[in-house]
């Protein structure tokens, strides 16, 4: 067991990755001597060389533009998108060419391509820098959409990720950078696209991913505290979704919250409340409901914690979805 | 009608009223299908390869013409057609090695016969069969990019692999990005020749300056001649004649040294003219005039290189003959290929969406195939 932050977890699965594999190559603004803004390659050129680790000109598209040149050249790319609010320069190349070229050629041309994206708010970030636009990428055939909430995940989903043959959109929780967890480095992950229920329950179930799974374990203790027994889910995957495990849960809890930061509108929790409702409509007591940010455009950080879901926003829902 | 004979000048371009002067264009071979020399370009070719770059071009123009009424006849969806631009293909395509890989746009038919592509594997893109139907790795020339521009990130992407696998700055091959003059106007396609430049990637950028990006004259993309963009980048920019097969064989040929030697990027801005629609969709009498396709009418590339080997003694009569008589069997062979071309399966659709399906697609092929039999009583 090794003790590590969420970032640090990132920067040591990509060294694993980069070690296991010559052909992973990483690119994106400011990764190189600077290891990054928020230092998850950290110490990577230095040690793998500059071929290896691409301080890249300051341009998104060109980031997986040249990524997919270099894919079809039998290469790896991991690119980091410095924030969220910054892959929309590179969504053309990302939407009409990463996720389509698998199809187009009939599989003669492979997109092995790992967009690495810091998402969610709750860091005090200026216009830009907080959003959760993962909803565009889950709808988007061609990629597979995942978002990790821990450091032992950071580790072995990044690797995993690296080692897909598909194109993968990597969503790391900002605000979690630091937080700190024990990772098993010899442990046996589990597949890359599956949830894991985290928390065992009985009355609600509680689907979260990303930054929201903590939200989630806290709101389900504190109603531990009253009496009421909530099951979390981290969801993990978002595109393809692994509902086997919510499936069973809700059929045991006939109630389902989804949580997530993203605004509610067309969000994954939409998705999700369409299948959930026709899997288990017989089991259900309440609606599929859902906890997410406000359908504005987000706002200034003096107002953030309003607008992001919370403990108590959490348990609010939790409370009509048992009024049912 | 002779006010516009006179206005032409054996230089393309120079004598047209909308087109400025052009000092700098490489031409080895005029319109008129003289033989010239320029001190930069040099083209080393025997007179069997001359015989066998006419033969590409009269039969790309065949097969285009074909594909054209098979569309027409309801048989394609759509053609875009390369009439007029055959020399400027030809003369890229032939220039590549078999280690060179090609991204071309959706009109680069001339380059995909240079590269020894089926053309019914072509005209399956435009039928609705595929999206695409021949091997891009074997035949390394890139399926089709629509979206316009998006195709020169990959083919600097690719060049940057070049380099890591030879370790150094050039490699055994180079790749060549083929773009439109409406193209330059695209923020990746600027993006790609920063990242060339910055990384000094050994690829060339083939531009075909065919002046119309489907109804917008190329004065709406640019306020300076386009191949002098590349001085900003910080690499060469050529103007070649690209109705001029042997310029455009020794412009490229010279690039793509000079990309696997590992000197970087180039830009060649091959100048020549779209005689036809933008697509079989399109009705280029709403924005140009007659007039103007008389005047490029006489710089016709096909034209131009028989008139030479004619006059030159290169080829005869019996040559000539032989090479429409194969442009109509290949007419025959496109043809029936493309009528009996079968239908893909519904399932195919499903098939190639990842390389690992997921659950979710897979669900949706068997709901998919369940619906459809239940149609089969």
């Amino acid at each position: 067991m090794t003790t590590l932050t969420l970032g640090k977890a990132l920067n040591t699965g990509l060294r694993k990755a980069m070690e296991d594999d010559p052909k992973v190559v990483l690119m994106g603004e400011d990764i190189g001597k600077l290891g990054g803004v928020f230092r998850i390659t950290d110490g990577l050129q230095k040690d793998f060389g500059e071929a290896r680790v691409v301080d890249t000109p300051l341009a998104e598209a060109g980031i997986l533009g040249t990524a997919v040149g270099l894919a079809m050249r039998g290469y790896r790319p991991v690119v980091e998108i410095q924030f969220d609010g910054f892959v929309f320069p590179a969504y053309n190349q990302i939407v009409t060419q990463v996720a389509k070229i698998h199809a187009r050629s009939r599989g003669k041309l492979p997109m092995p391509i790992t967009i690495r994206i810091p998402f969610g708010g709750g860091i005090g970030a200026v216009e830009h820098h907080s959003e959760s636009p993962e909803a565009y990428f889950a709808h988007t055939t061609g990629l597979k959409v995942v978002a990790v909430s821990n450091p032992a995940d950071a580790y072995w989903m990044l690797q995993q990720a690296i080692a897909s043959p598909d194109p993968v959109v990597f969503f790391e929780p900002k605000r979690r950078y630091w937080d700190k967890a024990d990772v098993d480095l010899e442990a046996t992950p589990p597949p890359l696209f599956s949830s894991r229920v985290v928390r065992a329950g009985d009355d609600v179930t509680l689907l979260a991913y990303g930054p929201m799974v903590k939200t989630a374990l806290q709101a389900a203790e504190a109603a531990a505290d009253e009496g009421r027994s909530l099951e979390v889910i981290d969801l993990r995957t978002l595109s393809p979704l692994d509902l086997g495990p919510v499936e069973e849960s809700v059929r045991r809890t006939g109630r389902c919250v989804v949580v997530h930061e993203a605004q509610t509108n067309l969000g994954l929790g939409a998705e999700i409340a369409a299948r959930v409702t026709e899997s288990c409509f017989h089991s259900l007591e309440a609606p599929v409901l859902r906890v997410g940010g406000y359908d504005v455009t987000y706002p200034p950080s003096k107002l953030e914690e309003e607008y992001l879901p919370d403990l108590d926003r959490v348990l609010h829902v939790v409370d009509r979805a048992m009024e049912f | 009608m002779t006010a516009v004979r006179e206005m032409v000048d054996p230089v393309p371009g120079a004598g047209a009223p909308h087109l400025p002067a052009q000092p700098d264009l490489v031409q080895l071979l005029t319109p008129e299908g003289e033989r010239v020399e320029h001190p930069d370009y040099a083209v080393d070719v025997t007179d069997d390869e001359l015989r066998s770059l006419y033969r590409d071009l009269a039969l790309v123009r065949r097969w285009d013409v074909e594909a054209t009424a098979l569309q027409r006849q309801g048989e394609l969806g759509i053609w875009a057609s390369l009439l007029g631009q055959e020399a400027a293909q030809i003369g890229a395509g032939r220039a590549l090695t078999d280690q060179d890989m090609a991204f071309p746009t959706y009109r680069e038919h001339g380059v995909a016969w240079a590269r020894g592509v089926d053309p019914l594997h072509v005209i399956s893109l435009f039928r609705g069969n595929d999206l695409g139907g021949w091997d891009p790795v074997a035949t390394k020339f890139n399926l089709y990019t629509v979206v316009i521009g998006a195709q020169c990130l990959h083919a600097t992407g690719y060049a940057m692999g070049i380099q890591r696998d030879s370790g150094t700055a050039g490699g055994d091959g180079a790749a060549i990005a083929f773009l439109g003059d409406g193209a330059t106007s695209q923020g990746e396609v600027n993006e790609a020749m920063i990242w060339a430049a910055t990384f000094d990637a050994p690829v060339v950028f083939f531009c075909q300056n065919n002046q119309y990006a489907i109804s917008v004259p190329i004065e709406r993309q640019s306020k300076v001649p386009l191949f002098r963009r590349a001085a900003g980048f910080g690499f060469p920019g050529v103007r070649v004649d690209g109705n001029d097969v042997l310029a455009v064989l020794a412009v490229t040929r010279a690039a793509l040294a000079r990309a696997r030697e590992g000197s970087g990027p180039t830009f060649i801005e091959a100048f020549t003219y779209r005689m036809g629609a933008h697509t079989t969709s399109d009705d280029p009498t709403r924005y140009r005039l007659a007039d103007e396709l008389e005047e490029w009418k006489l710089r016709d590339p096909v034209a131009r290189l028989k008139a030479y080997l004619s006059r030159s003694g290169k080829a005869d009569a019996d040559f000539f003959a032989g090479v429409e008589a194969e442009g109509d069997e290949l007419a025959v062979r496109i043809r029936k290929g493309t009528l009996e071309m079968p239908d893909p399966a519904g399932t195919e659709m499903f098939d190639h969406v990842y390389a690992e399906q997921t659950d979710e697609i897979a669900a949706q092929r068997a709901e998919f195939l369940a619906y459809q039999e239940g149609f089969a009583s």
